[in-house]
């Protein structure tokens, strides 16, 4: 009795565990682990070949004014296609979600469901011909009437691109390629909505709408965001699409209609790359550095948005 | 105000299957009636359509005659919501919006009908709620906290003044306490029996003692046997159900005589 006592209070007590249990826990754990191994190799190798860039003396960078320059402006528009398609994409495929689990007939749902999802199998390429050859033209009277109408605006400010190869097209279409994904992850955390909180909103007398703000959109709002997170992702990381269809030249600028556009990191990586070599090369890992970087804070940012209210989030 | 419901030759399906077949019952005001039989009988069914919640499920309809006070609740312009505005339900299972915390669950119907109440006049009706549902001392220092962190019983008397707090005319309950310890179950009938001086309460249960405690009428239902429709064999007052019921089913029934 004595002796068991005295060995218990030395070690912790381990709990039983079966081989089963510990072979997958052992799994996971190395899953995990490996995820991390990747992640750290790709940050080790863009910090170790952005170094000779970072410490070049800056009139060696392209553009002849330093690494934070020449990054600056291409964080800025990635960040800014990014957000103005995530503005775009977001309510509207949150909408589709509940359209398609709430009301449309259940024939039609399934269907609207396999188009939307068969957005996400388009290769960027094509994104970025219809971008320029279809989309970009035909939104240029649009812009006319904007920079008329909304001119006093600064992002109206104009003048008008006549190809209509601007910021806002790059965006709308970031917008079409990141809204099935979206719209994907929304319908599922709708439908996992339980029916008894569903029955709950409607046996207090609320409306169809009312219950979908009472009951389903705050229980997939913390999905809502992943989803948001993960079509971020792809839009802070597109390449050919904005390089195709984004007209690059000058600086940051908040004006979105006009040709005078900064580029994004992945689309001037993707173009300057062919034709650069030595501290060309730095510079551009650099910036890839930087887009790393900013990504990793965004979703720190998201998931402390998430987990500020996770006692609300009804996982419990 | 307190209503009285008037069902007749209601038959109640699921798509095809009819699952409750002509019930013709009246369920008095300011009273509680209980509703007991086997599993499967339709108990819940007739329930729920009694606030039209049957309809939510899809393929799900009513046949016959439900009135309240008169007012034919599927009638060509009766509203579905302002019926459930009317009638309220209090489920087996405790279901408090897990998102919210615990004062917009008790504010959660109340905003829904007045969109325009003050703060304070909203904080009085919570108050009032909580305590009518016996629950304000446990709650009254965390009413920022989620629902969903209270105990089960705790979370059910949640409910209860969740559905109290709009003051509806008829309030139905299924099974509230059959996820309960004895003692929130004890809590729960307290409540019942200060509610029915207010509220026409329609109640479904599994414990005979429950029924018999708490009913001044009680219905039984029974089924034939498995894929029959359920049927109202016998209604009468809860005293007489449970010492001389007109029906030998009942008697076989109550006595666990069954099957
Ligand atoms: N959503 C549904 N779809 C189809 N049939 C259903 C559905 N819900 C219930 N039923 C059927 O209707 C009949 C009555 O079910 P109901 O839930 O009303 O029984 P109950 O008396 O409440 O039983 P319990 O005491 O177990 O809660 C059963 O045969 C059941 O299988
Ligand atoms: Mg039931």
């Amino acid at each position: 009795m004595t002796a068991t006592k005295a060995t218990t209070e030395r070690r912790p007590r381990r709990p039983v565990r079966r081989r089963g249990d510990r072979i997958f826990a052992g799994s996971a754990q190395g899953a995990g682990i490996l995820i991390l191994v990747i992640l750290a190799g790709v940050a080790a190798f863009l910090v170790i070949e952005s170094l000779p860039a970072l410490t070049a003396p800056a009139e060696e960078i392209p553009g002849g004014e330093g690494v934070g320059a020449y990054v600056a402006p291409l964080l800025f528009g990635t960040l800014l296609a990014a957000v103005i398609a995530l503005l775009v994409a977001t309510p509207l495929a949150v909408a589709i979600a509940l359209f398609v689990t709430h009301y449309a007939p259940r024939r039609l749902a399934a269907g609207l469901g396999y188009l939307v999802d068969l957005l996400a199998a388009i290769p960027s390429i094509v994104y970025g011909f219809w971008g320029i050859f279809w989309l970009a033209p035909k939104l240029v009277p649009f812009y006319r009437w904007l920079e008329e109408n909304l001119g006093f605006v600064p992002l109206f400010a104009g003048p008008t691109s006549a190809t209509g190869r601007t910021m806002l097209t790059a965006g709308l279409v970031l917008a079409v390629m990141i809204l099935p994904i979206i719209s994907a992850i929304s319908r599922e955390v709708f439908q996992q909505v339980p029916t008894l909180h569903r029955e709950a909103a409607l046996a207090l007398g609320a409306t169809r709408w009312e219950m979908i703000r009472m009951a389903v959109i705050p229980y997939g709002k913390s999905g809502v965001i992943g989803g948001a997170m993960l079509g971020l992702g792809r839009a802070l990381g597109e390449t050919l699409a904005i390089a195709l269809v984004l007209s690059v030249s000058g600086g940051i600028t908040l004006n979105l209609i006009s040709s005078g556009n900064p580029s994004t990191v992945a689309a001037n990586v993707a173009l300057e790359f062919p034709e650069s070599s030595g501290l060309d090369i730095n510079t551009l890992i650099a910036s890839g550095l930087a887009l790393f970087l900013i990504t990793f804070a965004v979703n720190m940012l998201a998931r402390w948005i998430v987990n500020r209210r996770a006692d609300f989030s009804g996982a419990n | 105000m307190a209503k009285r419901i008037d069902c007749s030759d209601v038959n109640i399906y699921y798509g095809d299957f009819l699952a409750v077949e002509n019930v013709t019952v009246s369920i008095e005001p300011r009273s509680v009636t209980a509703l007991i039989g086997p599993s499967g009988c339709g108990k819940s069914t007739f329930l729920r359509a009694l606030n039209r919640m049957h309809e939510v499920i899809p393929g799900a309809r009513v046949e016959g005659k439900i009135a309240m006070d008169g007012q034919d609740l599927y009638g060509p312009d009766a509203d579905p919501v302002a019926v459930r505005r009317q009638i309220g339900m209090v489920f087996q299972r405790p279901n408090p919006f897990p998102t919210m915390s615990i004062y917009d669950n008790v504010a959660a119907g109340l905003r829904l009908n007045s969109k325009k109440l003050k703060k304070s006049d909203l904080d009085d009706l919570v108050e009032r709620s909580l305590r009518g549902a016996n629950l304000w001392n446990e709650v009254k220092d965390r009413l920022n906290r989620p629902g969903s962190g209270l105990s089960g019983g705790q979370q059910q008397r949640l409910c209860i003044a969740r559905a109290i707090a709009v003051e509806p005319d008829v309030l139905l309950m299924d099974e509230p306490c059959s996820a309960l310890d004895p003692i929130s179950t004890l809590a729960i009938e307290d409540l019942m029996a200060d509610l029915k001086d207010r509220f026409t309460i329609v109640i479904v249960t599994h414990n005979m003692q429950q029924a018999a405690r708490v009913s001044e009428q009680t219905g039984f239902f029974n089924l034939n046997g498995v894929g029959q429709p359920g049927r109202l064999i016998e209604f009468n007052p809860t005293e007489k159900i449970f010492s001389n019921p007109d029906q030998k089913a009942t008697e076989d029934y109550i006595s666990g005589r069954f099957g």
